[in-house]
């Protein structure tokens, strides 16, 4: 969308309309984090630090086999060597790894069988954030896989899944019962030295969710999992693993919170993809972690590594993200397209305000031929923040025929904020077309005024225009997350506008 | 690591020449300039040959080429029996400019000094500015190109002795085009710096053109640096004719600095050369300046060509527009890197920016990196970049109308060419460049008809 400024309506017309904005921007900032309460749950924690004991005792607490422990020790030991990547457009505070707890679960840690064996607490924290598991488990048919502080408490529907060969569990869990294909696939799509933060996730990550979609097989319902990091000091590594084998299909989406804290609190995941012949995957995230208050203090740091690989013929990923949360995002969910007839896309609504920051985009290499990949990104910066879209378009020498689309726009909310576009484009075959477009803008007065005469105020006016805005891509969000994506945007950004 | 051991090694070794050689290069200019050397230096060292893992130069990687050259360096003036001025006597009509050659770097002396400037219009070697004209040079020399933020600047800074120096006074408006021919003739390999100040007085208007040739078979090295300062309400139109052999290296670096009103064209055509880097520095630091800036490069065999932009909107109610093109055949590269920045105050901006690419085998490569970085919300900004390759749709609709394949190709390739040449101002020039682009997208030799040598006039 690229917004016109125009220039020769009334000036008086403005000055009331800056009144305005800035009064709303001043109640936006204001705002509380509306998920900001501790849950009063026991945790089971280890002392901070890390260090290979360390490693070695989350490994040992979980009950891993052998060959997790070398693939953790590997990683850690490739961690040691590795430095802190400084080219994104990012300001992080150093991070003191040893003041970080790297294991932190909720105790009671037996396997419950309904929903009145788990702790009261638990539910209510669940009812807080306005996900009830009971009602979900009725009313929308989404099976939830709950993750608390990176151990997973409960799974629904797990018995409806399994009749079809379906595997949706924990991370943990899926290393006792399906360790050969955790073997196979794990770090196959982001290896361990893929970067520091994959490193580090992959040296210290305590559970996240497992799915295997059988051959043949469409997923009957949406798959979820809900991540929330709760206990103090404490660092989140989840691993999400997704595997769709040939001719399957599966719609998969995460959903994070974390309660308000003063210091910065650390979550580094890691998710792999693998799709196979004609297998479709379709990702979608909606990321909410506390973002720092209205002066930039405290916050998560959330640098997270996300790839798929399209490894077979005609297979299809769909990265779909919200980013609202997180005083600093870093994050890059990327596609291989190995196989010829791949396709890839991806669509993100990334918003940041106060003095969050966020650096976000894609990679996709196109391998294949007939590749076909398209990208969609859209910022929103207000307040003091900055948002950056980073993405690397990279077609080989043999990907004949490879199409790629990109479309970046910006949307600044608010004078003192930033917008960035540094896309990488390499092409190296000459079959292939590639395009890349991008826009920066703000909302016109124009825009709003024709909304005013309207009889539409302007805060729902500009509610109007941010939705219009990002609604390309919210549209690609299952039902559920749609909803709930729109009201996050709304609520964040109601009126801030300059 | 071999690799960390080669960039150290040329560092050093740059850096002896300029330690061994400093009375040589330092003699007869005021003590101004040589005491930038040294800060020069400084920072070269801590920026090394730029490669890949320097950002700016991640698609241009320059370890090879300075860790392999033992190039002479002319650090006095070759001197030439023949008048190379009469070489380029030729007679195109209703076009004739101001000529001014530059060898290795040096101003030609001998050539130069029975052209006479109307107007006050000065035009001298830059050494002579230098000593000559101290109060003005030194406003701008490496104040408009600082020396710590690109290697080849600080490079250039370090050994800088010559080039040309142009000042337009105010308010003056010549009407004759002025033509820097840089011409690279030596019969051993060669290492070459030159360093030019333009200064465009208030309200003054100015035609450039810089051509680039190299008249004997040998490697060269061309560290090519000016600096321009447009006064307030200056017009200022820049084309520069790339088309050296291809054992050429061209590391061509223009600051440009603007006022308020100041409007700045700048055109780089890349005919020919081995491994060519644009850096274009743009300040708009006065409302209302505006710049509209492009390029095209024609590349084949094994030739890369790299242009990188950075345009600053320091000022409000700036306009910039970027327009580069690349077709690249044979084992060619291209890089493109196109930076917006937009400060925080620099509101009621507008800047637009553009790169297409034609890849013509699969052995060719483009890289492209547009950027923007705005930091205020009033400001109207895109940037588009594509790459592929000759429209299937308009090639048939060609052959449809019984023009052969080889021939609609080349049409559409000119005609994706001229969308950059159309934006040359000089109606004779653009004439010319017309005609070269088309023998070299024919792959002819681009020559000059009119002319003996394969330069423009």
């Amino acid at each position: 969308m690229s917004v016109l400024f125009v220039t020769g309506i009334n000036s008086s017309y403005f000055e009331i309309i800056m009144e305005d904005q800035n009064k709303l921007l001043n109640e936006v900032t204001q705002r509380d984090y509306r998920f900001g309460f501790v849950s009063d749950i026991e945790t089971d924690t280890i002392v901070k630090g890390l260090n290979e004991e360390v490693i070695r005792i989350i490994s040992a607490k979980k009950d891993e086999p052998e060959f997790m422990l070398e693939f953790r020790l590997k990683a850690y030991r490739r961690w040691l060597t590795m430095k802190m990547p400084e080219w994104a457009q990012l300001k992080v505070p150093e991070i003191d790894y040893q003041d970080i707890i790297f294991y932190a679960a909720p105790t009671q840690q037996a396997k419950y069988e309904s929903l009145n064996e788990v702790d009261p607490e638990l539910l209510r924290t669940f009812e807080k954030l306005g996900i009830p598991l009971e009602e979900q488990k009725m009313l929308s048919g989404v099976a939830v896989d709950a993750v608390i502080d990176s151990v997973s408490v409960k799974t629904t529907f797990k018995e409806t899944l399994a009749e079809r060969g379906i595997i949706f569990c924990s991370f943990s869990e899926a290393v006792k019962h399906h360790p050969d294909l955790i073997q196979k696939y794990l770090g196959m799509a982001v290896p361990i030295n893929d970067n520091y933060f994959a490193a580090l996730n992959s040296a210290v990550f305590s559970d996240g969710s497992f799915v295997y979609i059988p051959k043949g097989t469409r997923c009957p319902m949406e798959l979820s999992t809900y991540f929330r990091i709760n206990a103090q000091n404490t660092g989140q590594f989840e691993r999400t693993l997704i595997i769709a084998d040939d001719d399957s299909y599966v719609s998969y989406l995460e959903g994070c919170t974390a309660p308000m804290r003063d210091e910065n609190q650390l979550h580094a995941a890691v998710v792999e993809i693998i799709a196979l012949n004609r297998a479709e995957v379709k990702y979608s995230t909606v990321q909410n972690w506390y973002p720092g208050d209205k002066n930039g203090k405290g916050g998560i740091f959330n640098f997270v590594t996300k790839r798929g690989i399209c490894m077979g013929i005609a297979s299809k990923i769909f990265w779909n993200q919200v980013e609202t949360g997180s005083a600093i995002t870093w994050k890059y969910p990327s596609c291989v397209l190995m196989g010829d007839n791949s396709v890839a896309e991806f669509n993100s609504v990334a918003l940041t305000n106060n003095y969050q920051q966020a650096d976000t985009g894609t990679k996709m290499i196109h391998i294949g031929k007939n590749t076909k990949s398209t990208i969609v990104s859209k910022g929103i910066s207000a307040g003091h923040s900055s948002n950056s879209y980073r993405g690397l378009v990279r077609v080989a020498a043999k990907a004949e025929n490879a199409r790629n689309y990109s479309q970046c726009d910006s949307l600044l909310l608010g004078d003192s904020c930033g917008a960035h576009t540094f896309p990488y484009i390499e092409v190296g075959n000459s079959s292939s077309i590639i395009e890349h477009e991008a826009t920066t803008s703000k909302i016109g007065e124009d825009q709003i005024f024709y909304c005013n005469q309207r009889g539409i105020s302007t805060e729902d006016a500009i509610g109007m225009i941010v939705n219009g805005y990002a609604r390309e891509v919210i549209n690609k969000l299952p039902m559920e997350f749609a909803v709930e994506a729109q009201k996050l945007l709304q609520i964040s950004l109601e009126g801030s506008v300059g | 690591m071999a690799d960390v051991l080669e960039k150290i090694s040329a560092v050093q070794r740059i850096s002896g020449l300029l330690d061994n050689n400093l009375s040589k290069i330092e003699e007869g200019l005021p003590a101004w300039v040589n005491q930038i050397r040294q800060p020069a230096l400084k920072a070269f060292q801590r920026m090394g040959i730029p490669g890949f893992r320097t950002e700016n130069y991640k698609y241009t990687d320059l370890t090879r080429l300075f860790g392999n050259e033992n190039f002479r360096r002319a650090y006095v003036p070759d001197d030439f029996e023949v008048d190379l001025s009469e070489v380029f006597s030729c007679d195109v009509p209703e076009f004739d400019t101001h000529l001014i050659l530059v060898v290795n770097g040096w101003y030609d002396e001998k050539s130069n000094r029975n052209t006479t400037y109307p107007d006050g219009v000065v035009v001298k070697s830059f050494r002579r500015a230098m000593i000559e004209n101290s109060d003005l040079v030194m406003n701008y020399y490496a104040k408009l190109a600082p020396v710590n933020e690109d290697p080849l600047t600080a490079l250039n800074t370090m050994f800088s002795q010559d080039g040309v120096f142009i000042h337009i006074p105010d308010h003056v408006h010549i009407s004759k085009p002025l033509q820097i021919i840089n011409i690279l003739r030596s019969e051993d390999d060669l290492y070459v710096t030159q360093r030019n100040l333009i200064i465009a007085g208030k309200n003054s208007q100015v035609k450039l053109m810089i051509c680039d040739h190299t008249l004997m078979p040998q490697q060269f090295i061309n560290n090519n640096l000016t600096e321009i300062q447009l006064g307030q309400d200056a017009v200022a139109d820049i084309y520069s004719i790339q088309n050296q052999h291809n054992k050429t290296a061209s590391l061509s670096g223009i600051y440009v600095h603007q006022e308020q009103g100041s409007q700045l064209v700048t055109n780089a055509i890349t005919l020919h050369g081995g491994i060519i880097r644009n850096n274009l520095k743009v300040l708009l630091d006065g409302e209302y300046a505006s710049a509209k800036i492009c390029g095209l490069a024609l590349s084949d065999k094994n030739q890369h060509v790299d242009n990188y932009t950075n345009i600053e909107h320091i000022k409000p109610n700036c306009e910039s527009n970027q327009l580069y093109k690349n077709i690249l055949d044979d084992n060619s590269t291209g890089g493109f890197t196109g930076r917006i920045h937009v400060l925080p105050y620099a509101v009621k901006t507008a800047a637009y920016q553009r790169n297409n690419n034609v890849l013509l085998t699969n052995a060719a490569r483009m890289n492209t990196k547009p950027q923007l970085v705005i930091d205020n919300d009033d400001v109207k900004c895109s940037h588009g970049a594509t790459v592929g390759r000759i429209n299937d749709e308009a090639l048939f609709y060609l052959q449809a109308r019984g023009i052969n394949e080889k021939e609609a190709r080349l049409m559409l390739m000119f005609a994706f060419a001229h969308e950059v040449l159309a934006e040359v101002k000089i109606e004779k020039l653009r004439d010319v460049i017309d005609k070269l682009v088309n023998k070299r997208l024919r792959g002819e030799v681009s020559k000059c008809h009119s002319c003996a040598m394969d330069c423009i006039r």
